[in-house]
């Protein structure tokens, strides 16, 4: 019961955030000094073609009015139009979310594949030989822009050893599996080392707690007092961070679609932007921000199963 | 940049004798030297590119064209058989300029900003904590492109779109720390006395919960770099012939399987600028701990 009233909560949130980031985007396209329709046709526009966009999006009409019109829109998921590609901002996401779903999930996977182990390595002995090169490794790749290192793998496990394909993506879900590999391990190398840090941290004080003690006192083994007592209270703030820097994730995967030619949304975005195709990066904005904002649902879901007190 | 962590305050290990940490702590670690030199050497670079560079950042020499490292091109040449070295050289005043630009308005204003909102609380404290909300449900890189987007590409623009939310987590920090220092004594003893909200949040309160804002500036001007970079790279910060990190990275992305030594040599030097600027942030963190 308490569960879902801290669900039903973060959906109006979810709902209140859409609003207001659709605000934000209205505001800044009609902060921008000049035409909207100007701006968004940009060179391509003819006169014929202004005027009918005025119509279209209302222009003609009061500031509240437009503004009403444009949350309808939203709300109905019309996203418009692409000025460049002439098909619905809706029917692009649609085929271009998959590979970015895809590349995100596995990204997560990889991340936590590679946080929690070392976290545990480093946590039982910490000052020890691992502890220092563990602690390296996730300073050095916290300073490592994404897009770095993705050409450094790239050009080592792809272009030199050939083991990776340079980009693009498979036919099929197993192939995409393939092809998804080295970008992925890009996004987790940078989001685990942010894992990493806090996961490590919260391990050590947990393992100095005394129900550790208790449950070793007992003749519990090693591995059922690790595994069972000890990740799951020293994962509660990591499942919390996991989530508040999903917007990271989410940015990386734009950066790494970009390097990696993906077509997924983020790369998308970025396309748009050199083409002006305003309609486009709003509406990308948007899905984004609402992906994020499922994720941090899912997260407050995942914590109150694992801490029954949050939910209680 | 990105969903502000709380900047961790170095713990000691649990199992080190105190003692052994208190000896520690008494003078500056070995992490902050080395952090305070490497952000030394890169200010000389950028304040004297002349003197660090062996050649002109835009000499073009058609007889050195993807030319591999050597001792006359330590780290090769490009496909104008621009020296890498002395680009890469040339690149660390820009970057280094965003380091400041990046995050100087954002410190300043979201420092007073978060001040004044813990302060008053109530309803602007209820609006922040939506805006925050807000923020953190956009990642920051998608919001920043989208400004970019309308504003248009180039460095300036990037400086309004980077300025424009980082703040947030300036005022954040600050909120959080001023809302704790509030109940303490002292600022109770001040409002007894008659002093007025600005000189109680100003005199007492700021000095005292400013810290964490420092600690974190620290942090974030290599998150900024990294953002730049990331920008420059895809073409929405500097703009070319300008030397920048990310850029020289991206003008290699061509040539990686014939001159890797275009992208990896300018990618080393944001790794190091990176490191350099947390270490220090880690330093210094110990360091104002220490004197409180």
């Amino acid at each position: 019961m308490h569960l879902l009233h801290i669900l039903g909560r973060r959906v109006l949130q979810i709902l209140a955030t859409v609003v207001l980031v659709a605000v934000l985007m209205f505001a800044l396209m009609h902060m921008l000094p000049g035409d909207p329709a100007q701006v968004m046709l940009g060179d391509r526009g003819s006169d014929a073609a202004i005027a009918q966009l005025h119509r279209e999006l209302g222009l003609d009409r009061p500031m509240p009015v437009q503004f009403w019109e444009f949350l309808k829109r939203i709300v109905t998921f019309n996203l418009g139009e692409s000025v460049t590609m002439r098909v619905p901002v809706v029917r692009l996401v649609a085929e271009r979310l998959p590979n970015t779903l895809m590349l995100t999930a596995m990204a997560a996977t990889l991340a936590l594949l590679i946080a929690v182990p070392l976290a545990f390595v480093a946590a039982l002995r910490p000052g020890s030989k691992a502890d220092g090169a563990i602690r390296a490794f996730s300073q050095v790749s916290l300073s490592m822009p994404v897009f770095y290192i993705g050409l450094v793998l790239l050009i080592t496990l792809a272009a030199g050893l050939r083991w990776f394909p340079v980009g693009g993506i498979g036919a099929g879900f197993f192939q995409d599996l393939y092809y998804l590999f080295l970008p992925a391990l890009t996004l987790a190398l940078s989001f685990s080392a942010i894992l990493l840090r806090n996961l490590r941290g919260s391990l050590i004080e947990v393992l100095q707690a005394e129900f550790v003690n208790f449950a070793t006192a007992k003749g519990l083994r090693r591995r059922v007092v690790l595994g069972r007592h000890v990740l799951r209270n020293a994962s509660i703030s990591t499942v919390t961070l996991f989530g508040l820097h999903m917007g990271s994730l989410v940015g990386g995967a734009v950066i790494t679609e970009t390097v990696f030619g993906i077509p997924g949304i983020g790369r998308l975005m970025v396309d748009s932007i050199f083409s002006r195709d305003y309609a486009v990066v709003q509406g990308l904005t948007m899905v984004l921000a609402i992906m994020v904002s499922v994720v941090f649902l899912a997260v407050d879901a995942l914590q109150a199963l694992l801490d029954p007190r949050i939910a209680t | 940049m990105s969903e502000a962590v709380a900047p961790a305050i170095p713990r000691a290990d649990a199992r080190e004798p105190i003692a052994a940490t208190a000896q520690r702590r008494a003078r500056p670690g070995r992490g902050m030297i080395a952090g305070a030199i490497i952000i030394l050497v890169l200010i000389a670079c950028a304040v004297f590119p002349d003197a660090a560079a062996p050649y002109q950042p835009n000499a073009f020499d058609y007889r050195a064209l993807l030319k591999p490292p050597s001792l006359a091109h330590p780290f090769g040449t490009d496909n104008f058989g621009r020296d890498v070295l002395s680009r890469t050289i040339w690149a660390t005043q820009i970057d280094l300029q965003i380091a400041i630009f990046g995050t100087l308005f954002p410190a300043i204003f979201g420092t007073f900003a978060g001040a004044l909102i813990g302060y008053a609380g109530g309803i602007v404290d209820t609006l922040f904590r939506r805006l925050v909300d807000l923020f953190i449900t956009i990642p920051f890189l998608v919001l920043v492109i989208a400004i970019v987007a309308v504003l248009g590409p180039g460095l300036l623009n990037m400086y309004i779109a980077v300025s424009a939310i980082n703040w947030i987590f300036y005022a954040r920090l600050m909120r959080a720390e001023v809302i704790a220092q509030k109940r303490r004594d002292y600022s109770d003893a001040g409002r007894v006395m008659g002093y007025g909200a600005a000189r109680i949040i100003f005199r007492h309160l700021l000095p005292n919960a400013i810290t964490p804002s420092i600690i974190y500036w620290m942090t974030d001007m290599a998150l900024v770099i990294l953002l730049g970079s990331s920008l420059g790279y895809l073409g929405l910060g500097a703009q070319p012939p300008t030397s920048e990190w990310g850029v020289l990275i991206a003008d290699g992305k061509n040539f990686m399987t014939t001159a890797w030594w275009m992208s990896i040599f300018p990618g080393m030097a944001i790794v190091l600028a990176g490191i350099g600027f947390s270490l220090l942030g880690d330093g210094v963190a110990i360091w104002l701990g220490r004197r409180k």
